[in-house]
C-alpha cells in the first residue's frame, strides 16, 4: 500500500518535469523576449546586456536546471515585463480565478441536476426539449461568444450588469474578495455563467441518462409497489444514486473549469491568472508562462493524485496489483 | 423595444445622479494594454510614458498641438553652442512634499544614463549636467545638438531624497531580485497622484490640489480610476453601457456603433505614426523569392514598380475606413514643414509592369512578406490589400503575418533582419527628421550597427553624410534644408514604400471634454466632465 502511494507520487513528480520541460522548449518559438521589454529606440549593445543579465545567452539546458532548480525552491523569478515577482503576482491573481471557478461550479451544479432530474421525469414536455435545446447551445456555442452575446444584452442594453472587471474588492489579508460587495457579486454573474454553462450541460445530461437508468432499475419499482409517493422515490431514491458520478465527475471537471477559465477571463476582462498568462503569451513573459503552465500542471497531478488514491480504498483488486505494476 | 431601452436607460441615469450628486468627479477610462512598472525609466514605451506624465514631470512638456513648453523648467537658453542652460521653476513640490530643486535634475539625468534605464537616449553620450545654483542647470554638449531637449517631455524627475530612501536609486529591471518602491509607487510633481496601483489591473489618481499649474483651471476632476480592457469588444461594450467615459482604441469597425449612441461619440484625428513597406536591399540574393542569384530589389526600377502598383485610396477607403492620411515621406507632416513638396507615387499598375519588364521580370516573381497581426491598425489587412493589388502586376506575394512576438523577432536585428519585404511602422520619439534618417535611412552591417531598425539595409552615403550634419547644426532654416535634401534623396531612390499616417480612434462619453494629442498621449489635465 505505502509502496503504491510512494510509486504515485514519484509518478506525479516526473509528470511534473515533464510539464516543464515542454513548457520550456515551446518559448523558443514563442518569440524574443528582450525585444518585448524595451523601446524601439534601444541599442543593439543594451539588449544584448540585458539578455546576458537575464540569463538568456546560457544554453537551454542549463537554464531549465536554473529554472527547475529555482521553481523547487518556490521561485519562479521576476516578471520581464511588471518587474515584480512571479509568485506574488500569481497569489494576487489566484483569489479572482478560484472565486470565479466556485461560482461557476455551483451554477452548473444548482441549475444542472434539476434540469437534469425534469427532463428525464418529464421526458416529453415542451419544457424538457427547450432545456436540452439550450443545452445543445451551450456545448456547441464558444465561450467567448457566449460571452459577448451576454455582455451585450445584459450589460450594454440593458444596463443591469457591469460588462466587465470585478468590481469593488474587499481585502481579507492577502485574498480579495467580491462575494461581500454589490458591485462584486453583481460583477461575477455574467462570467460565472460563461464559463459554468458548458458544465451545467454536462451535468444536466448526466444527471438525466443516469435518472433514466435507475428509474429502470428493481428497487425504484419495489419503490411503487411499496405505495411510496412520487417525491420520495424520484428524490429520496433515484437521485441519490445518480449523484455518485455527478460528483466524481463535478470534481474532477473543477481543474478543467479552472484551466479554462482563460477564455472567459479574457472576454470579462477578469483579473485572474488565466488573463495574466494570456498577457503574458503576448509579451513573452516568460516567467509568467512557465510558473502558470507549472501551476496548471501541478494542480491536474494532484486531481489525479487524490482519485488514484481514493479508488485504492474503494477498489481492493488496484491494492493487490497495485505493487506489482 | 426602444421605448423600453429609453426608460429603462432613463431609470439608470436618474439613480446614478442621486448617487453621483454626493460622489466626486471621478473620470474612468480604459485602455487596450496595462500600465506596468511605474518606474519612468523601465520602459521607453509611448503608453507608459504618457500616462505616467500625468504624474511625474520632465523639464518641458507637450502642449495639445504638440509644441514644447516650459514644465519644471522656467525657461532655457543656448549660451553657447555647446552649453545650454535651464532656469527651474521654484515653489515645486514633490506629492511627498519635498522641494524641487537643481539636485533632483542632477540625480535624474544621472538616474536615466544607469544600467537598466531604457531612456538611455534621452541626452546624448558625454553630456554633463552642472548646478549652477538651486534653481539653474548647465548641460554641456560635447557637440552642438539642436534637438537636446525634443525628448525631454517623457524624462521625467525623481525627487533625489525620495528616491535614496526608498531603495529606488537603480533602475528596476527584471534582471534584479527585489522589486524597489519606485516600481509600485510614484512621487512625482504632476497634477495627479497614484493613490493605488494593482499592476495590470486597475490604477487609481487622486488630484494633486498642489500642483503648480493647478491655478490654470485646466481640469475638474477629483479622482480618475484607469483599468486594462485587452478585447476590443468588451472595451466597446463598456463604453457603450456607460461604465467608462473614454476607452481607446476603438475599432475602425465600431466607430459608427459608437457614433449611433446617443450618450457616446468617436474622436478621431491623424496619429504620428507612419506605416511603410520596407524591401531587403542589402543581400545578394533574397531569402524569401523565386529569384536566385540576384536581389530584384536591388534594382531601383523594381522598387518604384511596387510602389506604383500599391493603390493607397483603396486602402484608406477599404481597409482603413478612411481614418488614414496616405503620405509621400517617411514620417508625419506635423513634424516636417517641408512635407507639402513631396508627393506620391502615382498609381499605375501598367506603369508597373513596364519597369518591371524592363528590369527583367516581365513574368513576374514570388517574394515572401512579413506582416504583424496585432501591431497596427488592421495591419494583416493592409498585407493582404498588398498581396492582391502585386497580384495584378503579375509578382506573388506569399503572406506571413504573425503576432508582433513573433514577428520581430524574425525581422529586427535579434532575428538577422529575416525578411525580404515586410511592413513597419515608426515614429520618432523625438518628433525630429534626425532620428528616422538615422534609425530607418543609416547605412547598417550585418549585425544591425548604424540603422538599426533599417530592416532592408537601405544604404546612400550621402544621406549618411547629411544626417550627421543634420544632428549637430542649430541653425533652423538650413537645418531644415538639409533635411529636405536627405529626403529628396531617400524618396527619389524608392528607400522605402511609405502607406499612410494611421488614425487615432478613441471612444469619449458625452459627458467628457478631453484633448486628442496625435502622440497618443493622454493628458488627464485636459480633461473636463460635465
Amino acid at each position: 500500500m505505502l509502496a503504491f502511494v510512494i510509486q504515485r507520487i514519484f509518478q506525479s513528480a516526473l509528470v511534473m518535469l515533464v510539464v516543464a520541460l515542454i513548457a520550456f522548449v515551446m518559448f523558443t518559438f514563442i518569440g524574443d523576449p528582450v525585444d518585448q521589454m524595451v523601446g524601439l529606440e534601444t541599442t543593439l549593445e543594451e539588449r544584448e546586456q540585458l539578455r546576458e543579465r537575464l540569463g538568456l545567452k546560457d544554453p537551454v539546458p542549463i537554464q531549465f536546471l536554473n529554472f527547475v532548480g529555482n521553481a523547487v525552491q518556490g521561485d519562479f523569478g521576476i516578471s520581464y515585463q511588471f518587474k515584480r515577482p512571479v509568485a506574488t503576482m500569481i497569489g494576487e491573481r489566484l483569489p479572482a480565478t478560484l472565486e470565479l471557478s466556485f461560482v461557476s461550479a455551483i451554477f452548473a451544479l444548482v441549475a444542472g441536476i434539476p434540469m437534469g432530474v425534469y427532463t428525464a421525469l418529464r421526458r416529453n414536455s415542451i419544457i424538457s426539449k427547450f432545456f436540452l435545446t439550450t443545452s445543445l447551445i451551450g456545448i456547441s456555442l464558444p465561450t467567448f461568444l457566449i460571452g459577448i452575446l451576454l455582455i451585450d444584452v445584459f450589460a450594454v442594453r440593458l444596463g443591469l450588469l457591469p460588462s466587465s472587471q470585478r468590481g469593488e474588492v474587499v481585502e481579507i489579508g492577502w485574498w480579495s474578495t467580491g462575494f461581500l460587495t454589490a458591485s462584486g457579486l453583481k460583477a461575477l454573474i455574467m462570467p460565472s455563467i460563461t464559463l459554468g454553462l458548458f458544465q451545467m450541460t454536462l451535468i444536466m445530461r448526466l444527471v438525466r441518462s443516469e435518472m433514466l437508468e435507475v428509474l429502470r432499475t428493481d428497487y425504484i419499482k419495489f419503490a411503487r409497489a411499496r405505495g411510496l409517493r412520487d417525491r420520495a422515490v424520484h428524490f429520496g431514491h433515484a437521485l441519490k444514486n445518480t449523484l455518485i458520478p455527478v460528483i466524481t465527475i463535478t470534481g474532477l471537471q473543477l481543474g478543467t473549469i479552472i484551466a479554462f477559465a482563460i477564455i472567459t477571463e479574457t472576454v470579462f476582462q477578469w483579473p485572474g491568472m488565466g488573463l495574466l498568462f494570456l498577457q503574458s503569451v503576448q509579451d513573452v513573459d516568460i516567467p509568467i508562462m512557465s510558473a502558470y503552465l507549472l501551476l496548471i500542471g501541478f494542480l491536474f497531478v494532484i486531481i489525479n493524485l487524490i482519485v488514484d488514491l481514493l479508488y485504492v480504498f474503494v477498489d481492493p483488486r488496484i491494492r493487490i496489483t497495485g505493487g506489482e505494476t | 423595444m426602444s421605448i423600453r431601452k429609453s426608460l429603462i436607460g432613463a431609470a439608470i441615469v436618474t439613480g446614478l445622479m442621486t448617487t453621483s450628486a454626493l460622489a466626486e468627479n471621478t473620470f474612468k477610462y480604459a485602455f487596450q494594454g496595462s500600465l506596468k512598472s511605474l518606474d519612468p525609466y523601465s520602459l521607453n514605451e509611448t503608453f507608459t510614458l504618457g500616462t505616467l506624465g500625468n504624474v511625474y514631470e520632465g523639464l518641458t512638456r507637450r502642449g495639445p498641438d504638440l509644441k514644447i513648453e516650459p514644465a519644471l523648467a522656467e525657461s532655457w537658453e543656448i549660451v553657447e553652442p555647446t552649453r545650454w542652460r535651464f532656469k527651474l521653476r521654484q515653489g515645486v513640490k514633490f506629492h511627498n512634499g519635498n522641494d524641487f530643486n537643481a539636485d533632483d535634475v542632477l540625480f535624474s539625468a544621472e538616474r536615466v544614463k544607469s544600467e537598466g534605464s531604457d531612456l538611455k537616449t534621452r541626452f546624448p553620450d558625454g553630456t554633463k549636467f552642472e548646478k549652477v545654483d538651486d534653481y539653474t542647470v548647465d548641460v554641456i554638449l560635447t557637440a552642438p545638438n539642436p534637438i537636446l531637449n525634443a525628448e525631454w517631455s517623457t524624462w521625467y524627475i525623481i525627487d533625489k531624497e525620495w528616491a535614496e530612501a526608498n531603495n529606488s536609486v537603480k533602475v528596476t529591471s527584471a534582471s534584479d531580485q527585489n522589486a524597489s518602491t519606485i516600481s509600485l509607487q510614484a512621487n512625482g510633481t504632476g497634477a495627479f497622484k497614484i493613490s493605488n496601483h494593482d499592476a495590470g489591473v486597475k490604477t487609481t489618481f487622486d488630484a494633486n490640489k498642489d500642483w503648480w499649474d493647478a491655478g490654470s483651471g485646466k481640469h475638474n476632476l477629483d479622482s480618475i480610476e484607469f483599468s486594462t480592457i485587452a478585447s476590443d469588444a468588451t472595451r466597446v461594450a463598456a463604453l457603450l453601457s456607460g461604465e467608462m467615459d473614454l476607452v481607446y482604441p476603438i475599432p475602425v469597425q465600431d466607430i459608427n456603433r459608437v457614433n449611433a449612441s446617443p450618450t457616446t461619440s468617436a474622436l478621431t484625428g491623424p496619429e504620428l505614426r507612419t506605416i511603410f513597406l520596407g524591401m531587403d536591399q542589402i543581400r545578394d540574393e533574397l531569402l524569401e523569392s523565386s529569384v536566385k542569384g540576384k536581389n530584384p530589389f536591388k534594382d531601383v526600377r523594381v522598387r518604384k514598380a511596387f510602389y506604383h502598383a500599391i493603390d493607397i485610396e483603396a486602402i484608406k477607403a477599404k481597409v482603413m475606413r478612411n481614418l488614414a492620411t496616405p503620405s509621400a515621406i517617411m514620417l508625419s507632416p506635423f513634424m516636417f514643414e517641408n512635407a507639402g513638396q513631396f508627393s506620391r507615387l502615382e498609381y499605375n499598375p501598367d506603369g508597373a509592369k513596364a519597369l518591371l519588364a524592363e528590369a527583367g521580370y516581365g513574368d513576374g516573381f514570388e517574394v515572401g512578406m512579413d506582416c504583424p497581426n496585432d501591431r497596427y491598425v488592421n495591419d494583416e489587412a493592409i498585407c493582404q490589400a498588398v498581396v492582391s493589388m502585386l497580384a495584378k502586376v503579375g509578382v506573388k506575394v506569399n503572406l506571413n503575418a504573425q503576432p508582433k512576438a513573433q514577428y520581430f523577432a524574425k525581422v529586427l536585428a535579434s532575428g538577422s533582419f529575416n525578411t525580404s519585404f515586410y511592413l513597419l511602422g515608426w515614429t520618432p520619439g523625438s518628433f525630429d527628421s534626425w532620428n528616422v534618417l538615422t534609425n530607418l535611412h543609416g547605412c547598417r552591417d550585418e549585425a544591425g550597427n548604424g540603422g538599426l531598425f533599417n530592416l532592408g539595409g537601405y544604404c546612400n552615403d550621402k544621406v549618411d553624410e547629411l544626417s550627421a550634419k543634420i544632428l549637430s547644426e542649430n541653425d533652423a532654416a538650413t537645418r531644415l534644408d538639409m533635411i529636405t535634401q536627405a529626403y529628396k534623396m531617400t524618396t527619389d531612390e524608392v528607400a522605402y514604400i511609405p502607406l499612410h499616417q494611421q488614425g487615432l480612434a478613441w471612444g469619449v462619453s458625452s459627458n467628457v471634454d478631453l484633448v486628442q494629442r496625435a502622440d497618443n498621449e493622454l493628458m488627464l489635465y485636459y480633461v473636463n466632465k460635465k
